[in-house]
C-alpha cells in the first residue's frame, strides 16, 4: 500500500519535473524583469493541481505527503521563485490552514476556488510596526450584530495585489482572530509595493482595511484562538515550505556554479581545476546535502505527527535558508564579474535566497526557539 | 504512561522557564505566567488530537479547557466521556 503511495506520488513529481522544464523554467527570468505573474500560467498550473498539491484530493489536490510535498517544492524553487512563492501560500499557507481550522463549508467553498486557480488568496499578517512581533498585530476588529468589522493595514503581503481573498488577522479585547476576507468588500485597497529585491512578480502589496464588514461565517477557527492556532498554523507550514525553497534555490546555485565552473577558462585552463573553486563547490554541495537531510527529518516527523515536527522544521528553515544564501553568494564567487549580471541566474538566485532568511520568521527569531528547544531537549536534570 | 504524566511531560518538554529548582504545580496557568512559549497551544492541541485521537471543534479551542496540567486534563476527560 506504502510503495503504491509513494510509486503514485514519484509519478507526479516526475510529471511536475518536465512541466516545469517546458512551462516555468524558461519564463523564470521573464517573470523577474517584467515584473507580474500571468494569468496564463496561474491556469495552467490549476488545470494539473499543481497549485494545491497537498490538498485531499476531494478539495482538488493531489494528496501528496509533506516528504513529497517537500521535493515538489525544491523542483519548483529551483526553477522559478515567484511561482514556488505563489504555491507555497496556496497550498502551505491559506490551504494548509484551512484544512486545519476551516469549517465544512469554508473548507468545500474556499479550498475548490484556490485549486482551481479561479480564486487566488493571500495571508495578511505583517503590518508596517509589525513583524516579528506577531502577538502584537494593531489591526483591529469590533463585533456588530451578527457581523465583524476590520480596520487596519498591512504590509509586504505576497500576491496580495493579486488576491481575490486574503486571510486578516485581526486583534480585540478577546484577542487574536483571523478572518476569511474577500477583496471585493467595501473598504479594502491594495497598494502594490515597488522597488522590492526579489519577489519582483509576486505582487507584493499593502492592503487597506477600513470598516470592512464581513459576516460571522468568514471567522477562521475560533473567535481569540488567531494566534495561537491559525497564525502558528500558517506559520509553521510556511516555514516547512521555504525550508524547502531555500534547498531549491541553494540546488540552483550548484548547478549553476558547476557550469560554469567547467566551461570558463582562466590562466590557460578551465576554472574548476583550481582548488579554491573546489573548495566552494565543495562546501556548497555538502550544505545543500545537509540542509536536505534536516528537511527529510522534518518531513518524517511531520508524517509521523511527531510533536517535535513544528521544532525541527524550524531547525530545517533556519539552516536552509542561510544555507541558500551562503550558496548563492558562493555562486555569484565562482562567476566573477558574470556573476553581477542578468544574463547569468547567479545574481537573481542571490536575491531570492536572501528574503528566506526573514519570512516566516527571522534567522535570528530561529536561533531563540532553537536555543530554548535545545536548552530543553538536552538538559539531563540534576539528581541530588 | 498515565496521562497526567504525559500531560506534565509534554509541559516540561515545552517550559521556557529553565531555572533548576522550579517545579510546576498542576494549577498553575502556564500561559498567564509565561511557563510555555506560543507554539505551545498549537503543540498541545496536536497531541490530543493525533496521540490521543480526540477531534476537537472549534468551540473547544478556548485557552480555557488549556491553561494548567487540571484544566487539560479535566477536557480531555470530558471529551473521551462525550465521544
Amino acid at each position: 500500500m506504502k510503495m503504491e503511495r509513494d510509486s503514485r506520488q514519484q509519478a507526479i513529481l516526475d510529471e511536475f519535473r518536465d512541466f516545469v522544464r517546458k512551462e516555468i523554467k524558461p519564463y523564470a527570468t521573464e517573470l523577474d524583469a517584467e515584473g507580474k505573474y500571468p494569468t496564463r500560467l496561474i491556469k495552467k498550473l490549476a488545470a494539473r493541481k499543481y497549485l494545491t498539491p497537498t490538498f485531499p484530493q476531494q478539495y482538488g489536490g493531489l494528496a501528496l505527503d509533506p516528504i513529497h510535498y517537500g521535493q515538489f517544492i525544491e523542483e519548483i524553487g529551483k526553477a522559478c521563485s515567484n511561482t514556488r512563492t505563489l504555491i507555497s501560500i496556496q497550498t502551505s499557507i491559506i490551504g494548509e490552514t484551512i484544512l486545519r481550522w476551516g469549517t465544512e463549508s469554508q473548507k468545500k467553498h474556499w479550498l475548490a476556488a484556490i485549486a482551481s486557480g479561479e480564486k487566488i488568496a493571500a495571508f495578511a499578517l505583517t503590518e508596517p510596526e509589525i513583524g516579528s512581533d506577531a502577538r502584537n498585530v494593531q489591526s483591529s476588529y469590533s463585533k456588530r450584530g451578527n457581523e465583524f468589522v476590520i480596520n487596519g493595514r498591512k504590509k509586504w503581503i505576497s500576491f496580495g495585489g493579486l488576491a481575490d481573498f486574503f486571510i486578516v488577522v485581526a486583534h480585540n479585547e478577546a484577542g487574536i482572530s483571523a478572518f476569511i476576507v474577500e477583496k471585493e468588500r467595501k473598504g479594502i485597497k491594495t497598494i502594490r509595493i515597488k522597488g522590492m529585491m526579489a519577489g519582483r512578480a509576486a505582487h507584493i502589496a499593502e492592503i487597506e482595511l477600513r470598516n470592512v464588514q464581513i459576516p460571522q461565517a468568514n471567522l477562521l477557527g475560533n473567535e481569540g484562538g488567531g494566534f495561537s492556532f491559525v497564525v502558528n498554523t500558517s506559520l509553521d507550514h510556511g516555514r516547512y515550505s521555504v525550508a524547502w525553497a531555500g534547498i531549491g534555490l541553494a540546488q540552483a546555485g550548484i548547478e549553476a556554479m558547476v557550469r560554469y565552473a567547467r566551461t570558463r577558462t582562466q590562466f590557460g585552463k578551465k576554472i574548476h581545476n583550481f582548488q579554491l573553486i573546489q573548495g566552494i563547490i565543495g562546501d556548497a554541495v555538502t550544505s545543500v546535502h545537509a540542509a536536505r537531510a534536516l528537511c527529510l527529518n522534518a518531513g518524517r516527523m511531520r508524517i509521523a505527527k511527531n510533536p517535535d515536527a513544528i521544532s525541527e522544521t524550524m531547525i530545517a528553515k533556519y539552516f536552509a535558508s542561510r544555507v541558500a544564501v551562503r550558496v548563492a553568494s558562493d555562486t555569484i564567487q565562482v562567476h566573477g564579474g558574470d556573476g553581477f549580471c542578468s544574463a547569468y541566474p547567479a545574481e537573481r538566485i542571490y536575491r531570492e535566497a536572501k528574503v528566506l532568511e526573514i519570512i516566516e520568521g527571522t534567522t535570528q527569531i530561529h536561533q531563540e526557539f532553537i536555543a530554548k528547544y535545545g536548552l530543553r531537549k538536552y538538559h539531563e536534570k540534576r539528581i541530588d | 504512561m498515565e496521562l497526567k504524566t504525559h500531560i506534565q511531560d509534554l509541559i516540561a518538554k515545552n517550559l521556557s522557564n529553565l531555572d533548576e529548582d522550579f517545579v510546576l504545580q498542576d494549577d498553575d496557568n502556564i500561559f498567564e505566567r509565561g511557563f510555555v512559549d506560543s507554539l505551545f497551544a498549537l503543540k498541545l492541541v496536536n497531541f490530543i488530537e493525533d496521540r490521543l485521537g480526540i477531534e476537537l471543534e472549534n468551540e473547544d479551542l478556548d485557552i480555557a479547557n488549556f491553561y494548567s496540567v487540571n484544566r487539560i486534563l479535566d477536557f480531555i476527560q470530558s471529551k473521551k466521556s462525550m465521544g
